[in-house]
């Protein structure tokens, strides 16, 4: 089968690989119909990631098709259209009998490497290093997919198309988790860092759990228009005014109650700090440019809360715990615990509360897809999302 | 002191520390056969001509008396021995993983490095398990001391490769999480000195393949599975 090859820094490649086989009896296979790049992706695109190894297959956000079942399947079946969540989880352990699946114990095959550097290991994930299980991903023609029962959303063929569900996959979770995360209340304002994918999520759930207004801050104009108009946020550009200032006076003196941080590892910024998070990364002594977080914390409002959904690996440096401390705030992150939001978030889409399929600027077929990465990690023409078939 | 000398000694203390308390109890490491310790190729048969100090009997004595040599100096002498020490709670009822453990057969299923044991009587069992470069070692164990639903205890007999000692325990855990699973293990490395300090440089391993087999039991007991990526497809 073609697949998308992961060789090292701005390298990816489609090459002709083996078709996945089942290799445990949980195992589904699914010929993939629809697959999406994320932020996340350009994490690993960009070598920020650890335990990358030539040749591994990317790719987290994927539907298709289940050709094939392990002996031990007993809900999926073969014809069945599902969608697969970037987590994987065995159903069985304590964190997935809590619904906090994303830290299944049970799915890393190589846990003992994370526990190295963050003393437990969280559940694996599908084509994001081998630190996080090493699963081949699904930027492919068919994929693999352990605990088949536990993970993957049938859908019934009720006419909703690749381009409205596919995104149950990953970023409208984990943009409405990091929404549910902020725990906004009646009357909140919600501020939200990075207007890219899981940005838009994030305030279009912002409002769907009650938000009175939402701010979105980016430095891109089409997604700073998409956060007008489809997510009816008002919108601060970051290279034009202080972000902490402005988001003062749009709330009154008072700061944002909640503040959402979408943006992740590889923040961009200007400030002296910025650039020497920048360097400290390119030095790899901080593995991780914390800015936009910094931000966050430094906007919030007293008692409020700050939710990060955005990706960090390791380390980040002057983390502004005195903030944290001095204003009471409450600090709230994690992979997304898929399978809590899957099937809620699928009825939201059916009742017609979100067209999910907005956000989508690109579709490609799987062989562009080493374009699509630059594409979208440049921002050029207006790049917001890429699906590709396959 | 003879072997046999030492060993009752061994069961006389057992056998005091069976009426006392439970902090004692879990000091009761005993002799058992080899386990990790054939991971880093310490067997006399891989380090020929390596001095063979006889220590007979000592891993047991240290732990039936509580006294590590470890802990008292940072030296190596002939009575340096690696200790391993791993918990996991597994999402399951006591009952249920003791009696899978005290059936010493199914333990090579689970713990990747034994490749069989052999059940001879209610006590006594025989143990291959595979070592680097395709040898194997075995040595006959004993169980001597067993609390059913709680603590099983074994060690090395006659001549056993490593010398060594093991238990597990089990423990509810709490607020309905299933049960704490807790092996402790002593390896007395043949080759005296030059052995331990061998078995030094890799002291980690032991203890990590402990934590492996015990992940790998608890995978394979709460999914049904243990996680694989073995022969999946990647480029190049
Ligand atoms: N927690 C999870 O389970 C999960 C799941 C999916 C994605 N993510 C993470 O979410 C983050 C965003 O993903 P995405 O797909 O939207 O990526 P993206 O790269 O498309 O979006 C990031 C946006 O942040 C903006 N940005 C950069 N620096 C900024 C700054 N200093 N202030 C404000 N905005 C800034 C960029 O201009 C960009 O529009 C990534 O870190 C990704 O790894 C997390
Ligand atoms: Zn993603
Ligand atoms: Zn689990």
């Amino acid at each position: 089968m073609k697949a998308l090859c992961w060789y090292g820094k701005n390298d990816v490649r489609v090459e002709t690989v083996p078709d996945p086989q089942i290799i445990n009896p949980h195992d589904a296979i699914v010929k993939i119909t629809s697959t999406a790049i994320c932020g996340s992706d350009l994490h690993l695109y960009n070598g920020y990631i650890p335990t990358m190894q030539k040749g591994d297959i990317l790719g987290h956000e994927f539907m298709g098709e289940v050709v094939e079942v392990g002996k031990e399947v007993k809900k999926l079946k073969v014809g069945d259209r599902v969608v697969v969540p970037f987590t994987i989880s065995c159903g069985q352990c304590f964190f997935c009998q809590r619904e906090l699946w994303s830290l299944c114990d049970n799915s890393n095959p190589n846990a003992w490497m994370a526990e190295k550097l963050y003393g437990y290991s969280p559940s694996a994930l599908f084509g994001f290093s081998h630190m996080l299980g090493g699963y081949a991903g699904g930027q492919a023609e068919y994929a693999r997919v352990p605990f088949a029962d536990v993970g993957p959303l049938k859908l019934d063929n009720g006419g909703l198309t690749d381009d409205q569900v596919l995104f149950l996959s990953d970023i409208f979770p984990t943009g409405y988790m990091a929404a549910e995360n902020a725990n906004i209340e009646p009357g909140d304002t919600v501020a939200v860092w990075g207007a890219g994918p899981v940005g838009q999520f994030a305030i279009k759930s912002a409002y769907m759990l009650g938000a009175e207004q939402v701010i979105a801050i980016d430095r891109f104009p089409e997604r700073l228009r998409l956060a007008e108009t489809e997510g009816k946020a008002r919108t601060i550009n970051y290279e034009d005014t202080d972000v902490v200032e402005e988001l003062k006076s749009l709330t009154g003196g008072r700061g944002p109650d909640s503040c959402i941080d979408a943006v992740g590892m590889e923040a961009h910024g200007t400030s002296p700090v910025a650039m020497l998070d920048k360097a400290k990364q390119m030095a790899k002594i901080e593995t991780d440019r914390p800015n936009a977080l910094r931000e966050a914390i430094q906007a919030c409002r007293k008692g409020g809360t700050v939710s990060v959904p955005g990706v960090y690996g390791g380390f980040i440096d002057s983390m502004p715990m005195g903030a944290i401390v001095n204003k009471a705030l409450t600090l709230k992150s994690g992979q997304t615990h898929m399978q809590r939001y899957m099937r809620p978030l699928l009825e939201r889409i059916q009742n017609g509360d979100i067209e999910p399929s907005f956000i989508i600027t690109h579709h490609m077929k799987l062989e562009d897809a080493p374009n699509g990465y630059s594409m979208f990690r440049d921002k050029e023409d207006e790049c917001v999302k890429v699906v590709l078939k396959p | 002191m003879t072997e046999t000398s030492a060993r009752e000694r061994q069961m006389t203390r057992y056998n005091q520390h069976q009426d006392g308390d439970t902090a004692s109890n879990e000091r009761l490491l005993y002799a058992l056969g080899g386990g990790a310790l054939v991971l880093v190729g310490l067997s006399r048969r891989s380090l020929p001509g390596m001095g063979l100090a006889a220590v007979g009997g000592s891993v047991a004595y240290h732990a039936l008396t509580g006294h590590w040599p470890m802990q008292q100096s940072n030296g190596i002498d002939a009575d340096y021995s690696i200790r391993v020490n791993r918990a996991v709670t597994i999402n399951k009822p006591v009952e249920e993983l003791y009696r899978l453990w005290r059936d010493f057969e199914n333990l090579p299923r689970l713990m990747s490095h034994l490749e069989s044991v052999t059940v001879q009587d209610g006590k006594r069992s025989h143990w291959v398990a595979s070592a680097p470069l395709g040898k194997t070692v075995e040595w006959d164990a004993e169980i001597i001391n067993e609390e059913e639903n709680r603590l099983i205890a074994w060690r090395s007999i006659g001549d056993a490769d490593v010398e060594s000692a093991g238990s597990v325990r089990f423990e509810k855990a709490p607020g309905d999480r299933g049960t704490e699973v807790h092996v402790k293990m002593e390896y007395m490395p043949p080759g005296g000195v030059a052995g331990a300090m061998f078995a030094k440089l890799f002291q980690e391993e032991p203890s990590q393949q402990v934590h492996a087999d015990l992940q790998r039991l608890k995978q394979t007991l709460e999914a049904g599975e243990v996680p694989s990526t073995e022969g999946q497809p990647r480029g190049g």
